[in-house]
């Protein structure tokens, strides 16, 4: 499948090697994202999982193979991407909303159009009270709410999450992976995380990513199940055979398989 | 807050100048040696009243102000290409700290060979003082932005100068302020410095005189209390326009 001819994909990875150096990191990895669907990636430190998140960003470029987002090579600081990283990185110096709505100014918005979008996007993350304080006076989960609004504020057809919830308390985590489908609406997702619990939450599929830059196995996901019956279903005897499989996958340090 | 917390400074300051006058009175320290605080405080308003304090303050103040400015910008300037690249930071840097390395009482002499007697040589040593530690503190902090705040601005699309001014200055900045408020210190001792190297006015130039051909002590502390006090004026407008930079960026 060329990203290049399908209008319907988000996100196309297509045999990308990538290393650092002497540092294979990821060898002709393949893997495609359709619009609006939700793919978590599931792999130990040091799988790739982040430079794949960078690939897609367009922050790096493929040593080999193509990344193509909706049709078009990734290319950094395009409207139709965002993205969130484990630590929030806010700007201790704006106010919330003014780093909400930084992405905006970074592309010459004006500012008040600028700072009604942040509102808006502070809204939607339930995060609309938080817009005139400091982030410095945040707790952890409000901070990534606020760094999560800021990713969507441009509206964008990709989301991509790299660990955004890894530094949260277990309990803010939890709401976070139940909620998130419904936070991040209708954009495709790409998120990265080393929790099964949270991967089969959030995602519609959940690959893993073994040592050496291949997917290992995919499994289906409970995103399409309604929100409130997502936890029941990740505990039930089904759920559990998905977490326990997805387990069995990550500590095996086996040659790659290619499933996707 | 109790009143106390902000009262302490001034009471033990009042408590030391009692000492002083205490300590002179009754040891009959002569005049020329140790002045009472009662008698260089008279001189002080003396001074001011017959228009000499004012005659070598203002050309003093100038030379703080054009050499603090003038040295402020390039030590700035000089610091953030620094800061950025690490080739012009490689190439230049042991000069840097050789430069400042060398001592201003040192250099003064050359500089009132090329700039002469008059105002000129004084706001080049101001310049230089405050140039250096200007200039090491925008590097550290320029170099030494949050990669992630770079990331992030990169993958919004950030150009150069947008991520020099939207993400990196505001990040450096109470770095760099760190630096101006050595920087607005030295720059009064530099104007003083470069006053007593020759010249017909200024505080530095007042100090000599009351020392030397005055001998007059009294005045001499005078000066000192002068000079003190415009340092922390010097100090408190870089501690002002830190605040006001905070407003700028939010």
């Amino acid at each position: 499948m060329s990203g290049a001819s399908n209008s319907n994909t988000a996100l196309d990875i297509e045999h990308v090697a990538h290393a650092f150096g002497t540092r294979a990191v990821l060898s002709n990895i393949s893997l495609s994202i359709t619009r609006g669907e939700s793919v978590a990636l599931l792999g130990a430190n040091g799988t790739g999982k982040t430079t794949l998140v960078s690939l897609a960003a367009g922050l790096i470029r493929p040593d080999q193979g193509d990344v193509h987002v909706a049709g078009t090579p990734a290319q950094a600081g395009r409207p139709d991407v965002g993205i969130a990283f484990q630590d929030a990185r806010l700007m201790p110096w704006r106010s919330v909303a003014r780093n909400v709505s930084l992405p905006l100014e970074i592309a010459g918005e004006d500012r008040r159009a600028a700072h009604t979008a942040a509102i808006a996007a502070l809204a939607r993350m339930q995060a609309e009270h938080l817009a005139d304080r400091a982030p410095a006076d945040l707790s952890g989960g409000e901070r990534q709410r606020v760094a999560l609004a800021r990713a969507l504020v441009r509206n964008p057809a990709l989301v991509l999450l790299d660990e955004p919830f890894a530094a949260l308390d277990a309990l803010t985590r939890t709401r976070f992976d139940e909620q998130l489908p419904e936070l991040v609406g209708g954009a495709a997702i790409l998120f990265v995380t080393h929790d099964i619990g949270e991967a089969l939450l959030v995602a519609d599929r959940v690959l893993v990513l073994a040592p050496g830059g291949g997917i290992s196995l995919e499994v289906a996901g409970l995103r399409g199940t309604p929100q409130g019956e997502r936890r029941a279903v990740l505990m039930s005897p089904a759920g559990a055979t998905r977490q326990a499989q997805l387990y069995d996958a990550l500590r095996t340090v086996a040659p790659v398989a290619h499933h996707a | 807050m109790r009143n106390g917390g902000r009262l302490s400074p001034l009471l033990f300051g009042a408590a030391l100048l009692l000492v002083w006058e205490l300590a002179v009175r009754l040891s009959g320290a002569p005049v020329f040696l140790l002045p009472a605080p009662s008698v260089v405080a008279l001189r002080f308003a003396q001074a001011w009243s017959d228009g000499t304090m004012l005659r070598h303050l203002l050309p003093t103040v100038g030379e703080i102000l054009a050499g603090g400015l003038l040295g402020g910008a390039l030590g700035l300037a000089l610091g953030m290409l620094l800061g950025l690249s690490g080739a012009a930071r490689r190439i230049a840097s042991p000069y840097l700290v050789a430069a400042q390395s060398t001592p201003i009482l040192a250099l003064g002499p050359l500089l009132v060979l090329w700039f002469g007697p008059g105002a000129a040589a004084k706001v080049a040593i101001c310049t230089l003082i405050t140039l250096f530690p200007m200039a090491i503190a925008t590097l550290i902090a320029v170099r030494d932005t949050d990669r992630g705040l770079l990331e992030l601005s990169r993958a919004m699309g950030g150009t150069r100068w947008q991520t020099l001014v939207t993400f990196r200055l505001p990040a450096a900045r109470s770095g760099i302020f760190a630096g101006a408020r050595i920087a607005a210190t030295l720059a009064v001792v530099g104007a003083i410095v470069g006053e007593w190297l020759g010249g017909s006015a200024g505080l530095g130039v007042l100090v000599n005189l009351a020392r030397g051909s005055l001998f007059d002590t009294p005045l001499l502390f005078a000066a000192l209390i002068q000079i003190a006090l415009l340092g922390v004026a010097a100090y408190g407008s870089v501690v002002v326009a830190e605040r006001l930079s905070s407003r700028l960026i939010k």
